[in-house]
């Protein structure tokens, strides 16, 4: 049997044209058909010794087939494709071949399923968005499927991603998949490692560089650096670091190069963050995001207790929600008043200067305490950890450690003066497009909180974005830091503090025990203001040293 | 510097002298503002705030008002501004949203005069009253922009920006009440400072955030904008309209823009970003500039121009701590470098060339270029009194027109007239249209329509020749046999299989040569193998040169004792290989791996007929591989209309939309077809082939096209004898209550159609006034003129 045959071809499926579709389906359906044949074929013959390996890995390519097949009957924007993909497997199951079922609760471990959209049943701009996403990747990601609580965003943060990942730009295709898997990797993000490595594959990437970054070129080697840097204390970048890429003799990056990897690392350390914070589930046709048993062995899946996060949990934040409810509803209005009260007594009360400028940095101290209590330290799974290097170095609070790092002053040095013209200049397009995307999820608001309408929430948003930009180290010279006190309570910045700077520690408890009464789209909603105030302070602290680099 | 050229200017009384200099100063500047009297110059940052004295020779550090043991964020400035009546008073908005004024007149050391906290975020902008002593704008990030009176404690009035945040204000120069105001959305508002509650006029001036606006100094109502989007844009305000009546565009976002003294058209740029240097821009040449400053090693941050009234003198503060003098012939002129020389092809082919004019000028007989429809590349520009460098890289422009009307699009309107779209079966279509093709010597597109027509009509309808056929053309001799060779035998296609193998090239040695008894010889040949529906022989049909003849490839098939099942064995096996291998001789093997590329060549007219000719082979092969249906070729179909539209060529993919009909139409999206539709239309209208242009919106299925037929269609008359209109009815008017419309020959009303001769006005019903004029040339009503009917 030639190899080529069964080579499946997905990519049909992404067409617009529903027979290109369905001639695409039927070419799998056969292919399909044909090597469970071969299967069943080989089974009755006695095995030979070779035979058996030949056997084991053609099941292997048959389950992932078949998990492919899974993934597109529930998550295909086109609904022909869904029915027929679910009237394959059950074609199969009828052969007597096992199939896959998916597992986990939907797209996300902390969303319950039927709070969040289903395929199939969105209005038309969300169609038209899904069917966008699915022709550009051929699937259609759970974060996709989350962010489309705010399906306005959710349009420019996939128009961006698009560009960055598949259009113009200096850096080959496998670079921009590779480069997004040492991200995420960073954050020992395993769902965005999964996925990446797929694109990487498929674009053509060499699999010898995915057993670690030293398999691969020197030149995304010396990007490691900056990475981690980059990552976990963007502040101590310097144009030492940006001189130290350019010139590197034939190793050497381009500016051009070097401002594409720069949004390419920050966007996805922000999205795993998104990851993280509102507990994305593995994609169901990647590995744990399927099983191949039977329903009834277990009802919880093997990623939930590496997080410990397993149903004994969920059921006492199900009893400590019982509790306070009560409690919870005061949350909403005492949050409200305190907002009421910073906006009337704004005139009144004038802090001195010196208080102004002592409160920035009490909140800096501050948010160095924050933390979640159980500090244990978390051991990343094997496959992902071999993409990164130095797994110590994390985190480190901006006001600790020992050497004074000057505050980042905005007004000297922000997004849209300067970050956005330099970003233009060297990779054109890129520049408009991050900026309408930080601009999306700065102004989005509904008017509403909890239960409450017609409520101007711009003073919450803007003390959640500078209070992440503060945890870097960044400050606003016309805002007063004493706000970020009064209306973020610990809980919550325990929260924020966790997805921004260590993502791979959020659990669901978190992710439950703030803003109680407020609704999953809202959560959904701090988390767009959270990765982008992170992806925008890291553009920040690196566009910075390149400017600096450039002068 | 080096440059120790001096300018001395007499401007009433005060004698401005100098020479370019720089001085460091402790921190970044981000604002700079100059005294009235034109000999200080205040610096304000956001760690550094102070006055320096311009002396001939150097800056003197005069004063220092940042005054006070902490550092405060008051004292953080984003902008400073001098007032321009009393030199005693400043105004500073710092980075928190405090706008603070300043007193020289105070005996003690601290200066500060009045503090306004009323702005809640960064204030981007101050800007003083150019008349009024104690008038007071800001703009600020918080969308609000505040006027204040400095005799009271706060704001007289505050104007919404609607939360858009406010990048600049400047009052105008020329009328007392206005200011403008710039946004970060792209916006300029024009304001009218009695009226706080909505604003006089709203225009969208860049893309993304204005930065910068200066009114100009002389012209009343000229507002030069700078943005983001790295331009520079001039706009008259005295119309109803805002009006951009100049564009620069420079290589970086705008930070300040600055009009320069007593030169009506300059204006002084620097940028945000990446760029370090001051330009001088002479907005009516937007593509040099007329000078240019590089001193700064950072980006530069403010601007002035040292005297209202002085043109030479610009000071300039930067983020590498240096405030600068620059002094305007000093500066570098970029025209200087610029190349005048410039070569560009036209549209229709036309050449055009600039060279500097003393180049052009030393080669007699030939006259610069003075002027026609289209743009010179470079403008001989008209001397200017004011301008000093006019001239300087002016160039002359020679055309070089190609002929007008040569036979470029001759065969354009050809085709258009002569092709048959609709009214006979589609074979008949099909071959009509190739003929028309041929006979243009356009023989790729012939060979499309033969294919269209092999593709679509049906085997059924012809006998179905199991023949396989060779054909082979060289000269345009051969054309017409070969289209012969296509009616009838070819375009059922089916069963026929021409074998291109190449990996038998070799055996070209013993080849035979066939000529139509070997055509001959082959059919027989088929004739054998008919029963089975492996039709194998090998044959390629192909010109070699001039020697207009066929080769056959294969050498056991040359050889009619062989067995048939030799053929038949061997025919499965070999088949793959036709679909990879390029077929025939070497000079195609560069060519085309599919059919549908090798249909895309250009039609060269030496290789064409060789292009053809194989294009159909593989189509040929192609059906008989699998007996598709014509449905299977609509993606191949539709993929070479889109290659014909992309090439230009929408005639020809319009035609076989027409044609075709219903058969491709679902493949296409209908804008596209739309799309081509308008585009052949217009083509044709261009070339006045209106008759042709109506049969295709006619046979158009878009409904936005065949609507076009449909719009406009009326026809408004006057009475021929009181002259008005007729509005009701076209035959009767309703004032004179007369029949305007008679028959010449019957003498009755015409309702219908209406014929009139041009030349005399007469006429009548359209078949009595052509039964007449066919036994007379007169007009009908005996006015004597010779009438013509065409």
């Amino acid at each position: 049997m030639a190899e080529g045959e069964n080579e499946v071809r997905w990519d049909g499926l992404c067409s617009r044209d529903s027979t290109t579709r369905e001639t695409a389906l039927e070419n799998i359906r056969q292919t399909i058909l044909r090597k469970t044949e071969y299967l069943r074929s080989l089974k009755e013959t006695p095995h030979r010794p070779s035979d058996r390996i030949s056997n084991s890995e053609s099941s292997d390519g048959l389950n992932k087939l078949l998990a492919h097949l899974l993934m597109l009957s529930k998550r295909c924007p086109f609904k022909d494709v869904r029915e027929k993909s679910e009237f394959i497997l059950k074609s199969i199951q009828e052969l007597g071949i096992r199939i896959p079922r998916p597992l986990g609760q939907g797209p996300s471990r902390f969303i319950p399923e039927k709070e969040i959209l289903q395929v199939g049943s969105e209005d038309a701009q969300m169609h038209a968005l899904f069917a966008d996403s699915f022709a550009a990747l051929g699937r259609l990601d759970n974060i996709t499927l989350v962010m489309v609580f705010h399906p306005q965003y959710l349009e420019s943060f996939l128009k961006t991603q698009h560009y960055l990942l598949q259009m113009d730009g200096p850096l080959p295709l496998h670079y921009r998949h590779y480069i997004g898997i040492m991200a995420a990797a960073r954050h020992q993000c395993s769902y965005l490692v999964n996925l990446h490595v797929n694109d990487f594959l498929h674009v053509g990437g060499d699999p010898k560089w995915l057993n670690g970054l030293e398999n691969a070129p020197q030149k995304l080697q010396n990007l490691g650096e900056l990475n981690k840097v980059l990552a976990h204390r963007p502040w101590l970048i310097t144009k030492e670091h940006i001189e130290g890429l350019l010139k590197a003799e034939e190793h050497s990056w381009s500016l051009a190069e070097l401002v594409h990897a720069v949004v390419l690392l920050t966007h996805y350390h922000s999205l795993a963050s998104f990851t993280f914070g509102c507990g994305i589930s593995p994609e169901i046709h990647c590995d744990g995001g399927h099983t191949f048993r039977p329903p009834s062995v277990s009802n919880y899946c093997i990623c939930d207790i590496t997080n410990g996060n397993h149903s004994v949990d969920e059921m006492q934040v199900n009893s400590a929600e019982n509790v306070s409810v009560s409690d919870s509803f005061f949350e909403v209005e005492a949050l409200m008043e305190k907002m009421r009260q910073l906006q009337e007594c704004r005139d009144e009360e004038e802090a001195s200067q010196e208080e102004m400028a002592s409160r920035f940095e009490i909140e800096k101290r501050e948010s160095m305490f924050v933390f979640s209590s159980d500090d244990e330290e978390f051991t990343p799974a094997r496959d992902v950890s071999r993409h990164f290097e130095d797994t110590s170095y994390g985190y480190k609070d901006f006001s600790r450690h020992g050497m004074h790092v000057p505050t980042f002053r905005v007004q000297d040095y922000c997004w849209e003066d300067h970050g956005y013209s330099l970003v233009n200049r060297l990779y054109p397009d890129v520049g408009q497009l991050i900026d309408e995307k930080f601009h999306i999820a700065y102004n989005l608001t509904y008017n509403t909180m909890a239960m409450h309408k017609d409520v101007d929430t711009s003073m919450l948003r803007r003390a959640i974005w500078n209070y992440i930009h503060c945890m870097f180290g960044i400050r606003y010279d016309d805002y007063d830091y004493g706000e970020i006190n009064q209306l973020l309570d610990r809980s919550f910045k325990v929260y924020i503090k966790t997805v921004v700077c260590t993502p791979e520690k959020v659990t669901k408890r978190m992710y439950d025990s703030f803003w109680r009464q407020f609704k999953h789209s809202e959560k959904v909603h701090v988390n767009l203001l959270l990765i982008e105030a992170r992806m925008q302070a890291e553009l920040l602290y690196a566009l910075r040293a390149i400017t600096r680099y450039m002068t | 510097m080096e440059k120790m050229s001096r300018v001395t200017t007499a401007l009433g009384g005060s004698v401005l002298t100098g020479r370019t200099m720089h001085c460091h100063l402790d921190a970044p500047a981000n604002a700079i503002s100059v005294c009235r009297d034109a000999a200080q110059v205040v610096v304000a940052g956001r760690s550094i705030f102070k006055i320096y004295a311009i002396e001939e020779e150097q800056f003197v550090e005069k004063l220092n008002l940042r005054v006070g043991r902490k550092p405060s964020l008051n004292l953080s400035c984003a902008d400073v501004v001098w007032h321009q009546m009393d030199e005693n008073l400043l105004a500073t908005a710092a980075t928190n949203g405090v706008v603070v004024t300043w007193n020289l007149g105070r005996p003690s050391r601290n200066k500060q005069d009045q503090l306004f906290t009323e702005h809640k975020r960064t204030v981007n902008k101050v800007c003083f009253h150019p008349t009024e002593a104690h008038v007071l704008l800001s703009g600020s990030q918080d969308g609000f922009m505040k006027c204040f009176d400095l005799r009271r404690k706060d704001s007289v009035s505050t104007f919404s920006g609607q939360s858009e945040s406010v990048r600049d204000v400047q009052f105008s120069i020329r009328d007392y009440f206005t200011f403008a105001s710039t946004f970060e959305n792209g916006n300029v508002q024009l304001w009218d400072i009695r009226r706080p509650d909505r604003c006089e006029r709203m225009f969208t001036a860049h893309n993304g955030p204005v930065f910068c606006c200066d009114w100009h100094p002389e012209d009343r109502g000229w507002l030069a904008t700078g943005g983001r989007d790295k331009m520079v844009k001039v706009w008259d305000m005295t119309t109803h309209r805002a009006k951009e009546m100049h564009c620069v565009q420079t290589i970086a976002s705008v930070a300040r823009v600055k009009w320069r003294p007593e030169c009506r058209h300059h204006l002084a740029t620097c940028s945000m970003m990446v760029d370090h240097n001051i330009y001088v821009w002479d907005v009516r040449r937007p593509f040099v500039p007329a000078a240019m400053f590089e001193e700064h090693r950072d980006v530069t941050t403010g601007i002035a121009w040292r005297h209202p009234h002085d043109p030479s003198f610009l000071l300039s503060g930067s983020k590498d701590s240096s405030l600068c003098q620059h002094l305007f012939r000093d500066a570098s002129q970029p025209v200087e470098r610029a190349n005048p020389e410039g070569l560009c092809y036209g549209l229709f082919g036309d050449l055009a060339f600039a060279a500097k004019e003393s180049l052009v000028a030393a080669e007699s007989g030939r006259k610069p270029y003075t002027g026609d429809r289209r743009h010179p590349i470079f403008f001989k520009r008209k001397l200017d009194p004011a301008e000093p460098f006019a001239g300087l890289a002016s160039s002359a422009l020679s055309v070089f027109e190609t002929e007008p009307g040569g036979g470029a699009m001759r065969w354009f309107v050809d085709t258009a007239e002569r092709y048959a779209l609709a009214g006979r079966p589609l074979a008949e279509l099909c071959d009509h249209n190739a003929k028309v093709a041929r006979e243009l010597g356009r023989n790729q597109v012939a060979q499309t329509w033969t294919m269209l027509r092999t593709i679509y009509c049906s085997p059924g309808l012809l006998p179905t020749a199991n023949l396989s056929h060779s054909m082979g053309k060289g000269g345009s001799c051969g054309l017409q046999l070969m289209n012969s060779f296509n009616l009838k035998d070819m375009a059922p296609g089916l069963g026929s299989e021409t074998r291109l193998d190449r990996s038998k090239g070799d055996a070209r040695s013993d080849t035979v040569l066939l000529d139509s008894s070997a055509t001959l010889i082959t059919n027989e040949d088929n004739e054998e193998t008919e029963g089975s529906d492996v039709p194998a022989d090998y044959l390629l049909g192909d010109v070699e040169g001039e020697d207009d003849e066929l080769y056959l490839l294969d050498p056991e098939h040359t050889h009619p004792e062989e067995p048939e099942c030799v053929l038949l064995q061997e025919a499965f096996p070999l088949r793959h290989e036709i679909v990879d291998t390029p077929p025939g001789p070497e000079h195609l093997q560069d060519k085309a791996d599919s059919p549908h590329v090798s249909g895309s060549e250009a039609d060269v007219a030496s290789l064409a007929p060789v292009d053809s000719s194989f294009s159909l082979l593989s189509v040929s092969h192609a059906l008989y591989d699998s007996r598709l249906p014509p449905d299977f070729f609509s993606v191949l179909v539709r993929d070479m209309l889109h290659f014909y539209a992309e090439q230009g060529d929408v005639q020809m993919a319009v035609s076989v939309l027409i044609v075709l009909g219903e058969r491709v139409r679902k493949d296409i999206d209908e804008q596209t077809q739309e799309h081509w539709y308008t585009s052949y239309i217009d083509l044709l209208q261009r070339f006045r082939l209106w008759n042709v242009s109506n049969e295709v919106v006619k046979l158009s299925t878009s409904r936005a096209v065949s609507c076009l037929n449909q719009a406009s269609t009326t026809l408004h008359v006057n009475c021929s004898h009181c002259k008005r209109p007729m509005s009701s009815r076209g035959w009767v008017c309703d004032r004179c209550h007369r029949c305007a419309s008679m028959c010449a020959v019957c003498h009755h009303v015409v309702k219908g159609l209406f014929v009139w001769c041009q030349g005399c006005s007469h006429g009548g019903h359209l078949q009595h006034i052509m039964k007449w004029l066919e036994g007379s040339s007169h007009c009908p009503a005996g006015c004597g003129h010779l009438c013509e009917y065409s």
